[in-house]
């Protein structure tokens, strides 16, 4: 069978066909990489495409970004990213763990602020920077 | 009051001025000024948390935030001087610069040189004339990103999406991450205005559906947002009857095109390029006032901030040089382009130095040739698998190909 | 239970006018309105004309008034501190008929007494805007334009600073006749309170016939003519020096004309439709666009570049049902009714009449009451020039003073963080996102908000202490966030 996927490694949003020897596997499933072997890819215009619709054929993984709350910092919240991406279906329930973070002022871009995020490799760090705010600055 | 002198001046600490400062020191130009509104340097970056800038530039994925941390932090290694919290009142076409600060006071600054970097403004429900009522729960995505991503504040529950912008959809998902409910995100087009990534991150990969050739055609509701119906539009953009649908939500984000913020170029008397509704300028970043120059979203409206960011050090070329001999070689040659070509940057070129030419696909096609010639001669041929309007492209030119007579012409046949 | 002398019912401009006009005796009086600010209604949703009086009938109350609005205005705009410019109006024409028409209301425009009203060809139009359109036109020149929402805040605040109480989101629900003869008086209930007074003053504009009612006056027919409008950016602003009128119909009707504002914008429109619902603002993508077709003949320069917003207003006219003809003003008082005033009717030119009739409806209390004169009555209201029209050395004063000068919250217009706190901690007590942009105009320019409302609400949490729920854009039900991202 034959499956198109939009790269997004990049801006190209290279436009990827896959051939696929057997059945596509249930999505999420993530072992069988025996199921569905790939026959040939085309249309990625780098290697990164190929891996990526490698790794999409297995198990989809993504990245997020959002905000953890931080007190006493000059903002009320600083922007986090994951440092590898999670299976996509797992997207939420890292969510609900990033929810529950509080940092006290300051932060620094590149601190972990939770490790191993539910045992999935990977870590959730700050991608701002939020100095503590001065007490009794003027308005 | 006393008034100041520098050599060149940056109205913008974002992207486009962080870039164009710093590549200026680096060409020996330290007698800088950055003024910045904001609190902090950065612009718009500090609220776009999201992934995937700086694979151009960095040759990595970065958030918007470490993107602007890595400019930030080379300006003030170099110590480059700037003034956060200080907005500027007026820019004379003799080069003064006034402005206003509660940190810094009221600000004159003689400058040599200018480098407008002011970046974009949203397009607004009242510049594309939504009708219905005028209730709260309508903003634009930039303003829903600041509050969600700045302020912590949420915006609402139950979401429509008009436009599909990148911005648009990047809050789609930044919107269901933060437990909302985006029911779909509206295009008039018959194509999408964001990229092709982005639909696949931010739309398909949460279930969000997106309509093409749809509009917003009434708000209802008199406090709070209730409703907004959607029609179908023909092919030349007008809602057929009939088709309308009522979609029950408390929130209502508009992603439906950027605006270069110019103001202050037009109070120094720049001319407009109609194409762009950014400044006219020159393959050095000059606008048609000597010394002023002008780079980033405040030129035109780009796809990625690497591209800004380069262009921003492109323009530091012509700055530096500026600041060093006074003055520019002429451009006499105009740069036009066919019907299929948008957005197209610079106005005009000398025919001395290398170019970059930029501009937009007024429509997607695939399998196209472009073409940039002078007179008959055909200087340079491109061939692209696929052109999106969504996408900017960029065609460097180099001088030795160039003459200083015809104009210069970018075609695409397909 | 709250008592007071007077009880106003309605803070647009007319109420507002007359809360101030009684403030210059001793008397309690409170403002009751049912939305969060004044002039929501129909006050602030017009032309903002300075009319001169030339449309209505000779001897009527808004003839009457009118002339006599417009004469006293320079002053008044003084006194109050609100923009103001007597530009003159032309009224345009392309055909006989529209000569006809045009010369039929200057002949009753002269016996209104308007001054100065006189034909011109297209050279002088030409001469006094090229950009009016027109073949010939009459021109009006005690015609001028004000900020209608101004002016009501600044009635409403120079009656706040003499002693008027102002109680916003007080929906009038009934009206209680209590005592006879010189023990009459008055409980009027809310949705949430009921306040007691000696005497009860109908301004209730759109909704007038029923408080008319509820006062056991009769409930007069009222009928909607609905008009809506564009609003140009300043940029069209510049091509603009004074209001293009069409003639007028036979009946002095107006149908689409452009306007400058005070503030350098271009209004385009309004047009004119009948509508049932009470408070219909609603745009159409129908009257948008023949707002553009019409408002291009009047003006030449617009272009959809220029837009920047819409909105509409009503009329609420009282109107004969046997004839249907449209009828004048109506200011009443009697026995029947004792200590009560009822206006109905009051629509355009109702923000220039606001002054002459709120003095008529004042005189019904003072020859009946005889009140002591307010020694403490200040009819100025004091304000401070905005930084957006001072000089450069005026902004560097104004910086040194007060830093809060310095920092732009609005960019479009200019307004700076001294003014968008000032304009927080409001003397009326409003806190809406709408309420701080009229009385600053931040949000109001190109951007519409783009770079300033997010600090303009943050402003409103951090003075008063709100929860992001708590923050209203213009309506009690308008909730801007539905709470926050983060929390512990």
């Amino acid at each position: 069978m034959v499956r198109e996927f939009t790269c997004i490694m990049c801006p190209q949003g290279c436009e990827i066909t896959v051939e696929l020897e057997a059945p596509e596997p249930a999505e999420g499933s993530g072992k069988e990489s025996g199921n569905g072997r790939i026959r040939s890819v085309s249309g990625n215009r780098c290697p990164r495409g190929k891996e990526y619709v490698t790794q999409e054929i297995v198990s989809p993984m993504r990245n997020i970004a959002t905000s953890i709350l931080v007190e006493g910092g000059e903002l009320p919240l600083a922007s986090v990213r994951l440092t590898a991406p999670i299976p996509k279906g797992r997207i939420f329930d890292v969510m609900a763990e990033i929810r529950k973070i509080c940092m006290e002022a300051p932060v620094t871009e590149g601190q972990c602020v939770l490790e191993n995020v539910l045992g999935l490799g990977s870590d959730v760090i700050v991608t701002k920077t939020v100095e503590r705010i001065a007490t009794g600055m003027p308005r | 009051m006393k008034m100041k002198n520098a050599d060149v001046v940056i109205i913008g600490g974002g992207p486009a001025g962080l870039a164009a400062a710093i590549e200026l020191h680096k060409k020996g130009i330290t007698d800088i000024l950055i003024l910045e509104r904001e609190k902090s340097l950065g612009g718009i970056l500090r609220q776009c948390i999201h992934d995937g800038f700086g694979l151009t530039r960095f040759g990595e994925t970065l958030s918007g935030p470490e993107y602007a941390a890595r400019f930030v932090r080379q300006v003030k290694e170099l110590g480059i001087p700037y003034m956060t919290d200080t907005t500027v009142l007026e820019l004379t076409p003799d080069k003064k610069i006034f402005a206003s600060s509660a940190v810094h006071g009221f600000v004159e600054v003689q400058a040599k040189a200018v480098v407008l970097a002011m970046g974009c403004r949203e397009r607004t429900r009242g510049a594309i004339s939504i009708p219905g009522s005028r209730p709260a729960g309508v903003y634009t995505a930039g303003v829903a990103q600041a509050y969600i991503n700045l302020k912590n504040v949420m915006v609402g529950r139950e979401v429509v999406i008009l436009g599909s912008g990148d911005i648009g959809m990047i809050m789609a998902r930044r919107l269901t991450l933060e437990g909302a409910h985006v029911q779909g995100v509206f295009e008039i087009q018959p194509y999408p205005s964001g990229l092709p990534r982005n639909i696949e991150q931010c739309l398909n990969d949460y279930r969000i559906p997106l309509y093409l050739s749809h509009s917003v055609t009434e708000i209802r509701g008199k406090d709070r947002l209730e409703s907004v119906v959607v029609s179908q539009v023909d092919e030349n953009l007008n809602p057929i009857p009939g088709t309308e649908k009522e979609y029950f939500c408390d929130t209502l984000i508009l992603s439906v095109g950027l605006i270069p913020e110019n103001e202050l170029t037009w109070m120094a008397k720049a001319e407009q390029d109609a194409g762009t509704k950014g400044a006219a300028v020159d393959e050095f970043y000059q606008t048609t006032v000597p010394g002023i120059f002008a780079a980033g979203n405040v030129l035109h409206v780009h796809d990625l901030v690497d591209f800004v960011s380069m262009e921003a050090e492109a323009l530091a070329d012509g700055a530096a040089r500026y600041v060093k001999e006074g003055s520019l070689p002429e451009s006499r040659c105009a740069v036009t382009g066919d019907s299929m070509v948008g957005q197209l940057v610079p106005a005009r070129i000398s025919g001395e130095e290398n170019v970059t030419v930029s501009f937009r696909m007024r429509k997607p096609v695939r399998n196209c040739v472009i073409t940039v010639c002078q007179g008959d001669h055909v200087i340079k041929t491109v061939r692209k698998p696929k052109a999106l309007p969504a996408e900017m492209i960029q065609i460097p030119v180099e001088r030795e190909k160039l003459n200083n007579r015809d104009n210069l012409e970018v075609k695409v046949s397909w | 239970m709250e008592a007071y002398d007077v009880i106003v019912i309605g803070a647009g401009v007319v109420g507002s006018a007359v809360a101030r006009e009684l403030t210059r005796y001793r008397l309690d009086i409170c403002v009751l309105e049912k939305e969060q600010d004044v002039a929501c209604g129909n006050s602030s949703r017009n032309t903002g004309m300075l009319h001169a009086g030339f449309t209505y009938k000779p001897g009527s109350l808004k003839a009457e008034c009118a002339v006599e609005g417009n004469k006293e205005f320079d002053r008044v705009a003084k006194e109050l501190g609100v923009p103001f410019k007597r530009t003159g109006k032309l009224v345009v024409g392309f055909t006989d008929r529209d000569r006809e028409n045009i010369l039929k209301f200057k002949a009753i425009g002269e016996k209104n007494g308007v001054e100065g009203m006189r034909m011109i060809d297209q050279e002088e139009i030409n001469r006094i805007d090229p950009n009016a359109g027109g073949e010939f036109a009459m021109y009006v020149p005690s015609s001028g334009i004000l900020d209608p929402m101004q002016y009501t805040i600044a009635l409403a605040e120079n009656a706040c600073q003499n002693g008027a109480v102002f109680r916003f989101g007080q929906k009038v629900t009934g009206i209680t006749r209590t005592g006879e003869g010189e023990e009459t008086g008055y409980l009027v209930h809310t949705e949430t309170d009921t306040f007691q007074t000696r005497w009860v003053i109908n301004c209730a504009g759109m909704y007038a016939s029923e408080i008319s009612g509820m006062l056991g006056y009769p409930v007069y027919p009222v009928k909607g003519f609905k008009g809506e409008y564009y609003v140009l950016d300043k940029k069209a602003g510049a091509f603009l020096s004074i209001p293009v009128y069409p003639a007028p119909n036979e009946k002095g009707g107006f149908s689409t004309h452009a306007t400058p504002t005070v503030d350098g914008n271009v209004l385009v429109g309004p047009d004119s439709y009948l509508t049932e619902d009470r408070e219909d603002y609603i745009v159409t993508k129908e009257h948008m666009d023949g707002l553009f077709a019409d408002g291009r003949k009047m003006f030449k320069q617009m272009k959809r570049d220029y837009f920047i917003r819409n909105f509409a207003g009503i009329r609420w006219k009282r109107y004969d049902p046997e004839t249907g003809e449209i009828l004048d003003f109506l200011l009443e008082a009697d026995e029947a009714h004792p200590r009560t005033v009822n206006l109905v009717g009051i629509e355009s030119p109702g923000v220039t009449c606001a002054l002459p009739l709120a003095r008529r409806a004042a005189q019904k209390l003072i020859s009946r009451e005889h009140p002591d004169v307010n020694p403490d009555f200040d009819p100025v209201r004091h304000v401070k020039k905005r930084f957006y029209e001072m000089t450069h050395e005026e902004q560097a004063q104004a910086i040194a003073e007060d830093p809060m000068y310095g920092e732009i919250v609005c960019r479009c217009e200019t307004v700076t963080k001294a003014e968008i706190l000032a304009a927080i901690h409001n003397p009326l007590g409003v806190h809406t996102v709408t309420g701080i942009k009229n009385r600053t105009r931040a949000t109001m320019g190109r951007c519409q908000g783009g770079y300033c409302e997010t600090r303009i609400t943050e402003m409103i949490r951090e003075e008063l202490g709100l929860e992001p729920e708590e923050v209203r854009y213009s309506k009690a039900g308008s909730r801007m966030f539905t709470g926050k991202v983060r929390e512990v």
